[in-house]
């Protein structure tokens, strides 16, 4: 009965090359839904929090404009690097993944002295709750997903100095393009959300 | 053939192919680890999760006991337990504290580690690339991972056990402010912290597994698969899937917030509370706000747990009925509706919350709609079943049973959907009685059904059928004596989470009930100690499978080696040509997915 197959692909005899998604790129389009239903919830708590008595708002600090830049900028290199694997300039490549490692630590940094700046002018953990102690979460729970982008660059990094065997596939560098770019997105969200519901 | 020999065959097929991961290669030489400890392999990883499964089983089933001993006999003292338990049982009797902290884990244990990632981590990735015929998951190497997450979940939850002030104890939903504080009581100390640090790796690891499932069934599906010809559990894992994936991160976001408020003086859900006399800073926080991100959750979960069940009693109904499944477009309709739904109707749990009256007019519409699919499925059961050539295999009877139970625990839901109904209701052994019906005895049934069905694929051997008989009626009856007259109980207005009822003299009424239904709940428990008996007594030494399709079923597990190998078929996957339901059919027993239509085949599919 088998033996009138035809020969298959042993992965998914239906993709046909180019018309469907890669596995891999399907699973983080799915896992970016679900990181988008954890930032809804907490947005959402907000607005809820927002509505009640006792609401204390936040002048946002400044610096998060310089992380803003900052992250957009990442955006871009990264989609250069991306360019440069395709064009195999495995140099310009490994600099490019290099930079927007970086510039994730930056961010991250970056988000630290604001949140060090909200602290200073008083906006705390103890007493009334408003929207400084929901930004602290909020923003620590994005930085943690710009952090874990970080890693996996400078693992991809790592990999492609060290390792002997040549990857073709641009699947891998893809992938992550796709995360950094959806992090990118979710901080101008949570950016404009912050200064929208107040 | 050997495994060897399936793995040369297939790297050659796919090396050419962009999709393949070297993941593949690693199963040339096998140790004993990566075999059986940090396998990457789809069925392997199924087992681990129902064997971990099978022991938090055990324990949240023994904490029923227990804590029945103290509602059935508050007067009685065991000294035992002392022995046991030391000074959460002092002189033999259950202390307050501890008889929370055990229908706490009781709950948390049984809804997350049997019933979700017991129930969803074994049949999800045991079934679904066998049955849309792939070699493994998309992402083999995060299947593992989602194992060990939950593995390593497993172990910080056992360890609260262990910890001083004991585990957890503010309930299986957690609500602050009584989990917030420090100060409210020895279960909202470090095993709260506990508690949640291992339900975001538990979160994280449902998480992890949804991703793949999702992506599996929608990406590697072999070559004439189509959605519509899969088989229902197919279907119905992919809708829990797609509910946990997008309600767990919910949870998760209400647990980190509960977690700053505990250890580091947030507010989020504190306000104005006095401890023992001693008024606490917290302002402006909001309780209600948890039960909203707990319950948006909690709803979905609720089918998360019931829906694989769904799947797989759809499946065994018609193979063991030897009949096509009644309205096959229905089924996937309503678990649809269903899907929807779901997340549109968590605040039922709230609406003595002081929930807007006319807010909650809308979720009694809404709650009470989830009627319409769950009756369609009912009918379409039943319909399956109707004139069927029904063979009682120990599966088909806990199926059956299921669809039995699912019916009664859901007419109990339309009182409770009701909120004026609800007012009295709420809170009660009633809702006990819902739930438990509906959802934690119909679930294990079709997870039972699966285990019986499935044994053979698993394990190559059968379990044995007489211990099987034997489990399906003791656990039916008892099911129904320990939970049927709990509805009465909750109309006379007995609460829930209360450990002493010998205050209230009109509740005197129940207490030889409540002897009962402790002695039942006893009878039945040892009932599941003979089932894992039997389930690893069968793994070494049960009748062995000697033909490759042991129920007669046309999908496309069966049409794999009797003790398949990594990478599942020997050779190419076959191709389906056909949907998953032939049964009896133009004068044929059944007719395999993998057969062509023939040329005089009658048009029905
Ligand atoms: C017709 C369908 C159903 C309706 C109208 C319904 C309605 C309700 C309502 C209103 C409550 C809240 C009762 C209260 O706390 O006062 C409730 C509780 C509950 N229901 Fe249902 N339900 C239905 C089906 C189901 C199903 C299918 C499941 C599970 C698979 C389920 C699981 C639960 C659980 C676990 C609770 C209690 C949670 C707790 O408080 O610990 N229900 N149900
Ligand atoms: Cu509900």
């Amino acid at each position: 009965m088998v033996s009138d197959l035809k020969i298959e692909n042993p992965n998914s005899s239906l993709r046909e090359k180019g018309k469907k998604l890669h596995p891999h790129k399907f699973i983080l389009w799915v896992a970016i839904g679900s990181i988008l239903m954890m930032f809804a919830g907490l947005t959402s708590a907000y607005i809820v929090k927002s509505n009640q008595a006792n609401w204390e708002d936040i002048k946002m600090p400044q610096i998060f404009w310089f992380s803003t830049g900052t992250i957009l900028l990442s955006s871009l290199t990264i989609q250069m690097a991306l360019r440069s694997f395709k064009q195999r300039e495995m140099n310009r490549y490994r600099l490019l993944i290099s930079v927007t490692a970086f510039l994730g630590v930056i961010f991250i940094i970056l988000q630290w002295m604001g949140f060090q700046q909200l602290w200073n002018n008083g906006i705390q953990f103890e007493g009334v709750v408003g929207a400084g102690q929901f930004l602290y979460v909020i923003f620590g729970l994005h930085a943690l997903h710009v952090f874990g982008g970080a890693i996996v660059l400078i693992v991809m990094v790592a990999k492609a100095l060290f390792s002997n065997t040549k990857t073709y596939s641009s699947t891998g560098i893809e992938v992550a393009a796709t995360y950094w770019h959806f992090v990118d997105a979710l901080w101008i969200y949570l950016m404009v959300f912050f200064l929208w519901i107040r | 053939m050997s495994n060897e020999a399936i793995m040369h065959g297939h790297a050659n097929v796919i090396s050419h192919d962009d999709v393949h991961h070297d993941e593949h290669h690693a199963h040339h030489h096998q140790s004993f680890i990566t075999k059986y400890i940090f396998s990457q392999d789809h069925k392997t990883i199924g087992k681990q999760f129902l064997i971990t499964g099978i022991i938090w089983g055990v324990i949240g089933g023994l904490f029923s006991v227990l804590f029945r001993l103290q509602l059935g006999f508050p007067d009685q003292t065991f000294p035992i337990l002392e022995t046991f338990f030391g000074h959460w049982a002092k002189g033999g009797v259950i202390q307050p504290e501890f008889y929370y902290a055990l229908v706490t884990i009781h709950g948390t244990v049984l809804v997350f580690f049997v019933l979700t990632a017991g129930l969803s981590g074994t049949f999800a990735n045991l079934l679904i690339p066998l049955q849309i015929g792939a070699r493994d998951m998309a992402s083999p190497f995060l299947n593992m991972l989602s194992y060990w997450f939950f593995f390593i979940a497993s172990v910080i939850m056992f360890a609260s056990l262990f910890v001083h002030t004991g585990p957890a104890a503010g309930g299986w939903t957690i609500y602050p402010p009584l989990s917030a504080l420090h100060e409210a009581g020895d279960g909202s100390k470090i095993g709260m912290d506990l508690w949640l640090i291992s339900m975001a790796l538990f979160i994280v690891s449902s998480l992890l597994g949804g991703l793949n499932y999702i992506t599996t069934i929608l990406n590697m599906r072999t070559k004439g698969m189509s959605m519509t010809r899969m088989p229902l559990t197919m279907w119905a894992i992919l809708f829990t899937a797609i509910l946990g994936v997008l309600s767990f991160p919910v949870l998760l976001s209400g647990a980190i917030l509960l977690l700053f408020d505990r250890n580091l003086g947030t507010s989020f859900y504190l306000s104005d509370i006095v401890v023992n006399g001693h008024i606490l800073p917290n302002e402006g926080g909001s309780a209600i706000l948890f039960q909203h991100l707990f319950w948006f959750l909690g709803h979905p979960e609720v089918y998360i747990i019931l829906l694989p069940a769904m799947g797989m009693v759809s499946e065994i109904l018609s193979v063991n009925s030897r009949k096509p499944i009644f309205g096959y477009m229905a089924m996937i309709g309503s678990l649809f509706a269903i899907c929807i739904l779901a997340f549109l109707v968590w605040a039922h749990h709230m609406f003595v919350t002081g929930l807007n009256p006319f807010l909650g007019s809308v979720f009694v519409l809404l709650t009470l709609l989830i009627a319409v699919p769950s009756a369609i499925k009912v009918f379409n059961w039943l319909t399956t079943l109707w004139k069927g050539n029904i063979r009682f295999t120990p599966g088909m009877l806990f199926a059956i049973g299921f669809v039995s139970l699912f019916i009664s625990g859901g007419l109990t839901g339309l009182f409770l959907g009701n909120s004026t109904i609800d007012i009295h209701l709420h809170d009660t052994k009633f809702v006990v009685a819902h739930f438990h019906i509906v959802m934690g005895v119909a679930s294990m049934f079709g997870m039972f059904a699966g285990i019986y069905h499935w044994f053979p694929k698993m394990f190559g051997r059968y379990l044995n059928n007489t211990l099987g008989y034997i489990h399906f009626w003791v656990t039916i009856i008892g099911a129904y004596l320990i939970f049927w007259p709990m509805h009465y109980e909750g109309l006379a207005g007995v609460p829930r989470r209360y450990l002493d009822l010998r205050g209230w003299h009109n509740f005197n009424k129940f207490d030889d009930l409540n002897k009962m239904i402790t002695i039942v709940s006893m009878i039945v428990f040892a009932m599941q100690l003979m089932f894992i008996f039997n389930f690893f007594y069968s793994i070494f030494k049960g009748r062995k499978v000697r033909t490759q399709n042991p129920w007669g079923s046309n999908t496309l597990e069966w049409t794999t080696p009797i003790n398949p190998g990594h990478g599942n078929w020997v050779g190419e996957i076959p191709e389906v040509h056909r949907w998953a339901y032939d049964y009896s059919k133009d004068g044929r027993d059944f007719i395999p997915q993998t057969e062509p239509i023939g040329a005089d085949e009658s048009k029905d599919h």
